[in-house]
C-alpha cells in the first residue's frame, strides 16, 4: 500500500507534465503524438539509444543525489550547478598540471604541467578533487545558514553566478590555449582518462560516451541509501530535516547537519566532473552542464529523494533530454526548451501533491 | 575618480533600480500576507516577454506594459492556487515557476518568431518613453531622464506606504503574516486575502520585468532578468519588509550595478599590473554583495511570523 502511494504522486506529475506540454505543442502547431513519439524511440530504440540515455542519466543521478540528500535535511539545494562547474574546472586543473600536458601555442611547444603523474595516481587524484571542490562550493551556504541564517535558497543562487563567472575568468586568462576559439581550457593529460564501457562490453557501440561513472553512480545510489537509513549520522541528517526542535532537544546539533547535508550534497554534485571531464571531454568546457544542476531538484522530487526513485527519475529525464534534441530537430515548431517547461509542471505538481512532507523544512526567511 | 560621480551615474542607478522596487515590491505584499515569493524571477520573466510581444504586436508600449502586467498577476494567481490551496511548498513551487519561465517564452518565440528565445527588435518609438517625451518636456532638465515606468514606481511607494499602514487592507494583510488565526477569529477572510497579495506581487513583479524589455532595452531576450528577482527578494529582506527602506535597498543595489558599469573601461580602473579589470569580476559584485548583505542583515530582520506557512481553518 505505502509503495503504491509513493509511486502514486509522480506519476500523475508526469502525466499531468505531458498532457500540458501536449497542449501547449498542439497550440504550437505542432502534433503532440509524433512529438512525444520521437522523444520515446529514439531514447529505447537500440542499443545505441539506450547507451546514450545511461550516459545521459550519469550526470542527473549525480546531482539528483546531491538534491535528495539537501532536502532530507531540509535544504533546497539550487546550486548544484555551481558546484559542478567548479568541481569540472578543478577536476581539469588537476588533470592539466599532474597530467603532463604541453600545449601547442602557434607551433610552439608548451609544457603546462608540474608533473606527468601514471594513472593509478591520476585518476583518484582526480576524482577527489572533483568530490572536493564540489562539496567546498556546496558548504559555503550551508556554513552561511548555519552561522548566520541567511537562506540557502537566495545564497546558492547566488553562488552559481559566482561560480560560472570565477571558473570562466580563470579558464580565459590562464588555462585557454591562445587563438582557441573556445572557451575551454587545454586537454588534461591522457593518463587522466577514464574507460568506456565499449571497452568491456563490446555489444555497445563505440560512438557511445557511456564510461565507467554510470557505474559509480550506481554505487553511490547504494552509498547514499545507506549512508541516510543505515548509519547514526544520516539519522541524525534526516532528524533535522524532520524537526529541527525536536533534533535540538535529542542533542543533534542542526547548525552541524546543516553544513554536512550541504557538504555532501556539494561533494556528489562535483562527482558530475567525473563523468563529464574524466569521462567525455578530458578538458573543461565553459557552461558544458546547461542545466543537469538545476534538473537535479526535479530528479530529486520526482524520486521522492530516495536514491532509487532519483536513479528512476534520472532515467526519465535522460529520455527526455536525449528526445529533446530529436524533437528540436524534426517538428517545425517546438524547440528543445519544452525541457524546462514540461520540468516545471513536473515540480509544480508533484509540490501540489505534497511529495514530500511540508514539515520536513526547516525554517529560513525568504 | 570623481567624474564618474556624476548625474549620468545617479540617473544610471534610478534606471537600473526601477525593476527592483518593482519586484520588491511585489515581494513585499505576498511576503507580509504569509507566502514567500521566491517566484518574483519567473514574475519578472512573464512580464518582460508579454510586454515585449504585446508591443510589437499592438505598437503600443502602454499596451504592451498593461498586458505585461495582467500576465504577471495570471501567472501569480497559478503559484497562489499552488501554495494556498494545494498548500505546495513555496520555495519548490516558486522554483518551478521560475524554471517554467526560463523555457516557455523561449519555446513560444522560437516558433512564433523562428528566433532562439528572443523577440523582435522595438522601435525607440515603440518603447516605453521618458517623462519628458511623454509631456513634450524636452526641455526641462531631469525630466528626460527619467522614464515612464521609474516616475510610475516611484509614485508607488508612498501609495503601497499608505495601503500597507493606513488603510484596513493594509492591516488585515500585516495581521494575516503574523498571526493569520487570530486575523481569522477577527472576521478576515485569510485565504482571499493571500491569494489577493499574491497577485498584487505579480502584478508589480511583471510591471518591472516589461520595464526591462521595453523600456530599459528593445526587447525580450532568454532569461534576461539575470537574478534581479532574487536580488530584490534580498534588498526586500535587507529593507525589513517595509516599503521605503525597499526603495532605499533597491536604490542601494541599483547604485552598485550603476557603478561597476562605471567602473567598466574607466581609464583609472585598472589592475595592478595596468590591465582592465577582468569582465567576471565586475559581472561577479552583485551577486557577492547579495550574499554579504543577508549574511549580515538577516539576524537583525524579523520575518512576518507566518511566512511560509499554510492556513488551514480549524473546524
Amino acid at each position: 500500500m505505502k509503495i503504491v502511494r509513493e509511486v502514486l504522486s509522480p506519476l500523475i506529475a508526469v502525466i499531468a507534465a505531458f498532457v500540458v506540454g501536449g497542449l501547449i505543442i498542439a497550440i504550437l502547431g505542432d502534433n503532440p503524438f509524433e512529438a512525444f513519439g520521437l522523444l520515446l524511440s529514439n531514447s529505447f530504440g537500440s542499443v545505441r539509444d539506450i547507451g546514450w540515455t545511461l550516459h545521459l542519466a550519469t550526470p542527473l543521478i549525480f546531482t539528483g543525489l546531491a538534491v535528495a540528500v539537501a532536502f532530507r535535511c531540509g535544504l533546497l539545494n539550487i546550486g548544484a550547478e555551481g558546484q559542478l562547474y567548479v568541481a569540472a574546472f578543478a577536476t581539469a586543473w588537476v588533470g592539466i598540471k599532474f597530467g603532463g600536458t604541453v600545449v601547442d601555442i602557434f607551433g610552439k611547444k608548451e609544457d603546462w604541467s608540474w608533473a606527468s603523474l601514471p594513472g593509478w595516481l591520476l585518476v583518484p587524484l582526480c576524482v577527489l578533487t572533483a568530490v572536493a571542490a564540489g562539496a567546498l562550493w556546496g558548504a559555503i551556504p550551508g556554513i552561511l545558514k548555519a552561522k548566520f541564517g541567511s537562506h540557502e535558497v537566495i545564497n546558492t543562487i547566488m553562488l552559481n553566478f559566482i561560480a560560472i563567472a570565477l571558473v570562466g575568468y580563470f579558464t580565459q586568462y590562464f588555462y585557454k590555449i591562445p587563438g582557441d576559439a573556445l572557451m575551454q581550457t587545454a586537454p588534461i593529460g591522457a593518463a587522466a582518462a577514464i574507460p568506456r564501457l565499449n571497452e568491456f562490453l563490446p555489444f555497445i557501440p563505440a560512438d557511445v560516451p557511456l564510461n565507467v561513472s554510470f557505474i559509480l553512480a550506481i554505487l553511490m545510489c547504494m552509498a547514499v541509501y545507506v549512508y541516510l537509513w543505515k548509519t547514526k549520522w544520516g539519522y541524525e541528517l534526516r532528524a533535522v530535516g524532520q524537526n529541527p526542535d525536536a533534533a535540538e532537544y535529542g542533542g543533534i546539533s542542526s547548525k552541524k547537519q546543516i553544513v554536512v547535508a550541504m557538504t555532501v550534497s556539494g561533494g556528489l554534485a562535483g562527482m558530475v566532473a567525473i563523468s563529464e571531464v574524466l569521462g567525455v571531454r578530458h578538458n573543461y568546457y565553459h557552461e558544458f552542464s546547461g542545466e543537469v544542476g538545476f534538473l537535479g531538484i526535479a530528479v530529486a522530487l520526482l524520486g521522492r529523494n530516495h536514491p532509487f526513485g532519483v536513479f528512476i527519475g534520472a532515467l526519465f529525464f535522460a529520455v527526455l533530454q536525449r528526445g529533446e534534441i530529436f524533437v528540436d530537430a524534426f517538428t517545425r515548431y517546438v524547440s528543445k526548451d519544452l525541457g524546462w517547461v514540461l520540468q516545471a509542471i513536473i515540480i509544480l505538481f508533484v509540490a501540489c501533491l505534497q511529495m514530500y512532507s511540508r514539515s520536513t523544512r526547516t525554517k529560513g526567511k525568504v | 575618480m570623481s567624474e564618474i560621480f556624476t548625474f549620468a551615474l545617479i540617473f544610471s542607478a534610478l534606471r537600473l533600480s526601477t525593476p527592483l522596487i518593482f519586484a520588491a515590491l511585489g515581494g513585499l505584499f505576498s511576503e507580509r500576507s504569509g507566502v514567500i515569493n521566491i517566484a518574483l524571477e519567473g514574475l519578472m520573466l512573464m512580464g518582460a516577454f508579454t510586454a515585449a510581444v504585446m508591443t510589437y504586436e499592438l505598437n503600443n508600449p502602454f499596451l504592451g506594459l498593461l498586458c505585461g502586467v495582467i500576465a504577471g498577476g495570471a501567472l501569480a494567481f497559478v503559484y497562489a492556487v499552488a501554495t494556498i490551496k494545494f498548500e505546495a511548498d513555496q520555495v519548490v513551487a516558486g522554483m518551478a515557476i521560475n524554471f517554467l519561465m526560463f523555457g516557455l517564452p523561449a519555446l513560444i518565440s522560437g516558433s512564433v518568431y523562428d528566433s532562439t528565445g528572443s523577440t523582435p527588435q522595438l522601435l525607440i518609438s515603440q518603447q516605453l518613453p521618458s517623462l519628458g517625451k511623454l509631456l513634450h518636456l524636452e526641455n526641462v532638465p531631469i525630466l528626460p531622464s527619467v522614464n515612464f515606468a521609474t516616475f510610475l514606481v516611484l509614485v508607488l511607494v508612498p501609495i503601497i506606504y499608505y495601503v500597507l499602514y493606513k488603510t484596513p487592507f493594509g492591516l488585515r494583510l500585516r495581521a494575516v503574516g503574523e498571526n493569520p488565526a487570530a486575523a481569522d477569529a477577527a472576521g478576515v477572510n485569510v485565504i482571499k486575502l493571500r491569494y489577493t497579495a499574491v497577485v498584487i506581487s505579480g502584478l508589480l513583479a511583471a510591471a518591472g520585468g516589461a520595464y526591462l524589455s521595453i523600456g530599459q532595452s528593445s526587447l525580450f531576450t532568454r532569461n534576461m532578468t539575470a537574478g534581479r528577482g532574487f536580488i530584490a527578494l534580498a534588498a526586500l529582506i535587507l529593507a525589513k519588509w517595509r516599503p521605503v527602506p525597499v526603495l532605499l535597498a533597491c536604490l542601494f543595489f541599483g547604485f552598485t550595478e550603476a557603478l561597476t558599469n562605471a567602473i567598466q573601461g574607466a581609464p583609472w580602473a585598472k589592475m595592478p599590473s595596468g590591465e582592465d579589470i577582468p569582465i567576471q569580476f565586475i559581472q561577479m559584485i552583485p551577486y557577492v554583495l547579495t550574499i554579504i548583505v543577508l549574511a549580515g542583515f538577516i539576524g537583525l530582520s524579523r520575518a512576518p511570523k507566518a511566512l511560509g506557512i499554510p492556513y488551514r481553518k480549524e473546524s
